[in-house]
């Protein structure tokens, strides 16, 4: 276990240097001088050298670089050219509301995708296990920024139980979780349904059947339990996908979060901030599938006592 | 599964893109006094907020998307599966440099990477293009490198070497012809990534300019009508979501299909 975790540990450290580097290159990808294209073309030469000196792009590629990297390690991430800001409080601010809608739009999932996989592994080809694949299909087919104006649509404007946009009030968050989630839920609902499947094939759920267990115990507690790793692993690699779908369903709600952020600084040309944000989502990302692998080789003992991996 | 109507919407799809520019169109004509104004005889899907009849920018709607779709995915497909094929195949140090380069493209969650280039980049379907085949081929490329892997030790494959054949013709004769289906698959479930992800960009104002149209700026530009004219908003969605899930649709049912028949060349092997 140990050296598994060392190397994926080291495997990791050398994917956020890569990242970093390819963050730090997106502002030198900008056609043109990237400081006569965040000042507009009205500004004075020495604005203009002002600028490039403070943002340090007077120097050698490598030096800025270096200098980038040692800022990281303080966490100082520039300053925001929109509101002269340490560009980390910005995302400071920021940050708890991505998470919020994060963390319910996982729990709706969750909620969604659970109930649904199992009643269609039970069932299998009844008329749930269609409606529930059905409804998979549908989820992975409906787009972020068409669902999220549908759902104001009819619960916003026709309903009116929640708020359009903005986060207002704690009923904010359902809509653009629900938003959020349900393309995960349709992906993990399959999932689910075929990793149950695949383990009420087993001899073992036959031996619990035999000796006479009830039903929901032999689903839920010999078949679920053992089915739920794939599962988990699935997660823990989707959960990229749904911040980097918080950008469009921010946007979407004017949820201000991460995204959002996102999405204003590259409308304001505001790099630095565009940089930091990108940085953060991607991180994130990273550290989320390293954990999840962690979780996945600690609860299965063939990558735990070592062999493969 | 009845595939019918999924490969007739698919159809009628690249018809319409390829033949709008034939088609006597007046996408940017702008009727004053109907804006805003619900389906009427003549425009069949209603008029946006500036008079223009939504039918005809549907059309063109989709033209945008296709072009994009096809462009994105042969590009990413043949870089990727060019560079997978020859990293795994070659082996060595540039075969490590190649997978941790694809390791750290993996990193960047989904369409977030094709975003921010788009963004700094600048607006523009030239730049929706480039952006979102610098995220796809990494795709391509690890699906063929492992394919290689797996295939490069077969027994046809060694006789070829042992017989003298060069690398390029194993790699174009002996093991492309092998990755093909595997490769099909992961393209036709591309489509309805790229149909999305630049609906998606164009959605945020980093794709299509005005006055062209696109699906996603359709959307975008709905949404704040919604209470008066919901229909701006609903036409380019429906159009979106019926092209994806017909690609995903024929996706399922040409995986299942490949693979019944990867399986049984395989039973045929032992």
């Amino acid at each position: 276990m140990l050296t598994y975790l060392a190397q994926r540990l080291a495997g990791a450290v050398v994917v956020v240097f890569g990242v970093i580097t390819i963050v730090f290159l997106l502002i030198h990808l900008i056609p043109g001088d990237p400081v006569e294209v965040m000042l507009g073309e009205a500004a004075s030469a020495t604005d203009r050298a002002a600028l490039r000196a403070a943002m340090g792009l007077d120097q050698p590629v490598m030096v800025q670089f270096a200098h980038y990297l040692h800022g990281l390690l303080r966490f100082d991430l520039g300053t925001s050219l929109q509101s002269h800001r340490p560009v980390i409080d910005l995302l400071r601010e920021r940050l708890p509301s991505t998470l919020l809608l994060a963390g319910v739009a996982l729990v709706f999932t969750l909620a969604m995708a659970l109930p649904l996989g199992v009643l269609a592994a039970v069932r299998r080809g009844s008329p749930w296990d269609g409606g529930a694949m059905t409804f998979s299909m549908l989820g992975v087919s409906l787009p972020n920024f068409w669902l999220g104006p549908l759902l104001i649509l009819v619960f916003s404007l026709w309903l009116g139980w929640f708020p359009v946009s903005g986060r207002g009030g704690p009923g904010a968050v359902v809509l653009p979780a629900v938003t959020l989630g349900t393309g995960l839920a349709a992906v993990l609902s399959r999932m689910v349904r075929s990793s149950l499947l695949e383990v009420l094939g087993e001899d073992f759920i036959r031996t619990a059947r035999a000796k006479g267990l009830p039903p929901h115990r032999v689903i839920l507690h010999h078949g679920l339990r053992n089915a739920l790793l794939p599962v988990i692993t699935l997660l823990g690699l989707q959960l990229g996908a749904l911040l980097a779908g918080a950008v469009i369903t921010e946007t979407v709600f004017s949820w201000p979060g991460i995204g959002l952020l996102t999405i204003e600084a590259i409308q304001s040309r505001d790099y630095p901030v565009v940089q930091a944000c990108v940085l953060l989502i991607s991180l994130g990302y990273v550290l989320a599938n390293l954990l999840t692998d962690i979780a996945y080789a600690w609860a299965d003992p063939r990558i735990r006592l070592g062999g493969g991996g | 599964m009845r595939l019918g109507l999924p490969a007739a919407l698919l159809g009628l799809w690249g018809l319409l893109a390829l033949g709008a520019g034939f088609l006597p169109l007046t996408p940017n004509l702008i009727h004053l006094e109907h804006i805003l104004g619900p389906p009427a005889p003549g425009a069949w899907l209603g008029y946006d907020d500036l008079g223009r009849d939504i039918g005809e920018r549907l059309l063109v709607g989709a033209r945008t998307s296709f072009l994009v779709a096809a462009w994105v995915v042969s590009l990413s497909a043949v870089l990727g599966t060019l560079i997978g094929t020859v990293s795994a195949y070659r082996g060595g140090w540039w075969d490590r440099l190649i997978v941790q380069v694809i390791d750290i493209f993996l990193a960047f969650p989904g369409i977030l990477l094709a975003i921010a280039l788009a963004g700094l980049l600048g607006p523009g379907i030239g730049n929706v293009v480039l952006a979102l085949a610098t995220v796809g081929w990494v795709g391509y490329a690890r699906l063929s490198r492992a394919q290689v892997l797996s295939l490069r030790h077969r027994e046809h494959v060694m006789a070829a070497e042992c017989l003298g054949s060069g690398r390029l013709r194993i790699m174009a004769r002996h093991l492309l012809p092998l990755m093909a289906a595997p490769l099909i698959v992961e393209a036709t479930f591309g489509v309805a990534a790229v149909v999305i992800a630049e609906a998606g960009l164009s959605f945020l104002g980093l794709g299509v300019q005005p006055p062209g149209a696109s699906w996603g700026a359709m959307i975008r530009d709905g949404t704040r009508y919604m209470l008066v004219a919901p229909h701006l908003v609903l036409a380019p969605g429906a159009a979106i979501c019926a092209v994806v899930l017909s690609v995903n649709l024929l996706g399922d049912r040409l995986r299942d299909r490949l693979d019944k028949r990867l399986a049984t060349a395989a039973s045929y092997e032992t």
